[in-house]
């Protein structure tokens, strides 16, 4: 995904109106559509599973929806399920995410076992941006609540669960602690994927 | 996704710009089609998928079978440099494909401070800037857009360019081109063709010699090609093509709405623009079409935008009953209308009635001149009272901002007319005081003048730019003659003024200067932060030639101006008219007034105006 939150929220409204679905508006001077992501992506990261909260005025289940909207998507962007939702978007913890850390001159001997010690250790304290743009340290370990690292000539695949929100860490965080700690693991480019929402108890949130 | 690009994408700027992908981008298989067309934007891509007139030729081209018309913009400067250090050439969104594969790199043109962008496009696209240096006929590079009534600059550069509206005549280039393909002709040959076509202005088959003075002396043309190459236009709107399914970006740009082109041409014929005169005669679309067009525009698109566009919207014939006709189907949706392109002598309380549905963003009005006196000479044709009476319907209606338009440096502009604009400022903070109907929310008055850029086929095409040191001058004389604090003044850089002055009414030997000023690192002119006019001045010193002589100087009757082989239907004597007509400060009527013989009617066989 090469475009903002906005872009994507955008794109959706779009989408439901070429479908020629009407979205609840909020009332009031400007009204707008009601629309939302769960959990916005940044920018630059793939993912399988988005979570779009929308309201319509008819009564609907969603049956059928997905494919009637995939019609008018633009290239790179499905919709997959659509149901009425059961659970709030606060009980969505986790994340279950790849990361790869691609290494053009092959993986550096023992990078795979040095990065589940750095990652897995008793804290990971990385400096990051806050919304006041100051830089504060943060420790990321308590939002890391599992590891698993494959190894392939030149790539390690991080799978991960991270805390999803209140507060959530981004699975790059993952690769920024590995550039910081182990500069000479650092690699030449990482991917970022979400593969899943969970729940806190790390089963599939819906 | 290629992986050099895969790794450049998270290090610029707005990646989204760079990976096409975008809703109802037309894909087809390279290995089914016999031409392939990059269509070259040489400004940004949120600049160049706001071009109407690019989207409707991306429609025209992909609607020809066997024809894969792809689209290209220029870089921001990251990107830029990131291409060139991992040595990735400019490739077109679509397919992805370099340009230099491409049969045909078409460049849309609409401002001159765009020529170097293409010569950076090209380079960026591993191609010899100049046509003597690409002998085949492949890649064929063209160029049309508004700037190409004067292609002189880029003459070195290009191997033809396209004059007039593209909706007819492009496809008929085509398809020789493809002919030319298919039985193996040379690139001579196929120019010498090509000139055969209406429109097809090919800058070498001239031969252009000059004076000592620095005067053309003559033009020649060679091999055949036509004394006048005689633009093209479009005759019957409503049969013509717009594009309802178009490109929706995934990401932000300028205009990102459904853009309805209601009219082209203009009656009105303000003697200082070039839009005016060379887009004549005007041509309506129909209301009934209007209105299918917008509701199916909006059903494709998903936007929830719309504006009515045209080089005056209020002078639509039907505007209201249009406004009208859309009303229910936007209110459903949601769709805001706008209306860009309001004069100020017609803003009426039936209109404002139906843009108060929408947000009241801010009204703009181009009064152009501060007296009554100068407006007739440049026959603006707008009086004080009606544009008092503009505002007065929109201040009691409710709106707050508004913008006024005008230019310093109009011929025979004096003292008094610039300080004219100063009075209209504080004219408009006083009816807004007797009229606002909310005077809690403030006014916010802007004044923004410009530094007047003499334009070919214009009726001051033959006008001297105003020196530097007086643009300034008067600049100072209008900026402490506004007192009321809610009046806000802006003045234009006066560098990019002055380039366009010289790069508008340029001939070819400027091709050296642009290659030169591009070579010194001038690429987006068109953007304030990346101009830079001193590499520009060092370029004309090392080519031996002084942009003054192209901006500040009055031209005489006599003199063969560097266009004179392109005709615009709208003849140089009528041109010389209007310009002594200006000096007397006399008006001439708008076209649905009276025809006042401009010679656009020549294409319609007569009577011109309709609608």
């Amino acid at each position: 995904m090469y475009i903002s939150h906005l872009d994507l929220l955008r794109t959706f409204q779009r989408v439901f109106l070429r479908q020629g679905m009407v979205l609840r508006h909020s009332q009031g001077f400007h009204p707008h559509p009601i629309i939302s992501f769960a959990l916005p992506l940044s920018v630059g990261q793939a993912s399988d599973c988005e979570i779009l909260d929308f309201e319509v005025n008819e009564d609907m289940d969603g049956a059928g929806l997905p494919e009637a909207l995939n019609a008018f998507m633009p290239e790179g962007v499905r919709a997959v399920d659509c149901y009425v939702p059961v659970r709030p978007v606060r009980e969505l913890a986790r994340l279950r995410c790849r990361v790869e850390l691609v290494y053009d001159g092959g993986v550096p001997a023992r990078a795979a076992e040095e990065i589940r010690k750095l990652l897995l250790g008793e804290s990971v304290v990385i400096q990051k941006r806050t919304k006041r743009k100051a830089m504060a340290d943060i420790d990321i370990r308590p939002m890391l609540h599992s590891l698993d690292i494959q190894e392939s000539a030149c790539l390690l695949t991080l799978e991960a669960e991270v805390s999803a929100q209140n507060p959530g860490m981004n699975p790059a965080l993952l690769a920024a602690a590995v550039e910081v700690h182990r500069p000479e693991l650092s690699p030449d480019f990482v991917r970022v994927r979400r593969l899943a929402v969970l729940d806190a108890e790390g089963k599939v949130f819906r | 996704m290629d992986k050099n690009l895969e790794r450049i994408l998270p290090r610029v700027q707005k990646p989204a710009r760079y990976t096409g992908g975008e809703y109802n981008a037309v894909m087809k298989d390279k290995g089914q089609v016999d031409t392939r067309f990059a269509f070259c934007f040489p400004d940004t891509y949120e600049i160049g998928m706001s071009n109407l007139g690019f989207r409707i030729l991306y429609g025209v081209l992909n609607g020809m079978p066997g024809v894969w018309c792809e689209r290209v913009f220029t870089p921001w400067p990251d990107m830029e440099e990131e291409l060139r250090k991992n040595h990735i050439p400019l490739y077109a969104l679509e397919s992805g494909d370099p340009i230099g594969e491409f049969d045909i790199i078409g460049f849309s043109v609409g401002y001159e401070m765009a020529y170097t962008a293409m010569l950076n496009m090209l380079d960026l696209g591993g191609l010899p800037l100049r046509a003597e240096d690409r002998p085949g006929l492949t890649p064929l590079v063209i160029a049309g857009g508004t700037a190409m009534y004067n292609a002189e600059p880029v003459a070195d550069f290009i191997d033809l360019a396209l004059i007039g509206e593209g909706e007819e005549l492009l496809p008929e280039l085509v398809d020789l081109y493809r002919r030319a393909k298919k039985e193996n002709w040379d690139k001579p040959r196929f120019l010498r063709a090509a000139v055969e076509i209406q429109g097809v202005y090919v800058p070498s088959l001239y031969n252009v010699s000059y004076h000592e003075d620095g005067t053309i002396a003559a033009i020649a043309p060679l091999d055949g090609a036509p004394e006048k190459v005689v633009k093209r236009v479009v005759h019957d709107m409503d049969k013509s093509y717009y594009p309802v399914k178009t490109i929706v970006p995934s990401t932000e740009i300028v205009h990102d709405r459904v853009t309805l082109e209601v009219f082209r041409g203009c009656i009105r014929g303000c003697r200082f623009c070039q839009a005016g005169y060379v887009y004549r005669p005007v041509r309506c679309r129909s209301r009934e079409q209007l209105a299918e067009y917008a509701q199916a525009s909006v059903r494709d698109s998903g936007y929830q935008e719309m504006t009515l566009s045209s080089l005056s919207t209020s002078d639509y014939p039907e505007l209201v009953g249009l406004c009208d006709d859309l009303e229910a189907f936007c209110g459903k949706n949601h769709v805001n209308l706008s209306l860009p392109s309001l004069r100020a002598d017609n803003f009426s309380m039936e209109l404002m009635q139906r843009l108060q549905k929408g947000r009241k963003a801010g009204l703009t009005f181009a009064p152009e001149a501060g007296t009554q006196r100068l407006r007739d000479a440049i026959n603006k044709n707008v009086t004080e009272e009606e544009l008092t009476e503009s505002l007065k319907t929109a201040f009691s209606g409710g709106w707050s901002s508004v913008k006024l338009y005008f230019m310093l440096g109009l011929p025979t502009e004096t003292d008094e007319d610039v300080l004219g604009i100063a009075e209209m400022a504080n004219h408009a903070v006083h009816t807004w005081r007797e009229h606002a109907s909310n005077k809690n929310r403030g006014l916010r008055l802007t004044v923004s003048t410009s530094w007047f850029v003499p334009k070919p086929f214009t009726a001051f095409q033959w006008e001297a730019q105003i020196s530097r040191a007086e643009y300034e001058r008067r600049v100072k004389l209008l900026r402490e003659a506004i007192t009321a604090k809610a009046v806000n003044y802006n003045w234009h850089d006066g560098d990019t003024s002055f380039l366009e002055a010289v790069l508008a009414r340029g001939d070819r030997r400027l091709g050296r200067v642009l290659e030169a000023a591009f070579r010194k690192g001038a690429r987006l002119d068109a953007w304030s932060d990346y101009f830079d006019l001193g590499r520009w001045l060092e370029a004309f010193e090392e080519c031996g030639l002084d942009p003054a002589f192209y901006a500040c100087r009055e031209r005489s009757r006599e003199e063969v101006l560097p266009w004179s082989m392109i005709s615009c239907h709208v003849s140089d004597g009528y041109l010389w008219r209007q310009r002594e007509l200006a000096y007397q400060s006399v008006t001439t009527p708008d076209c649905r007034t009276r025809c006042s013989g401009c010679g656009a009617n020549i294409v319609e066989g007569g009577e011109c105006y309709r609608g």
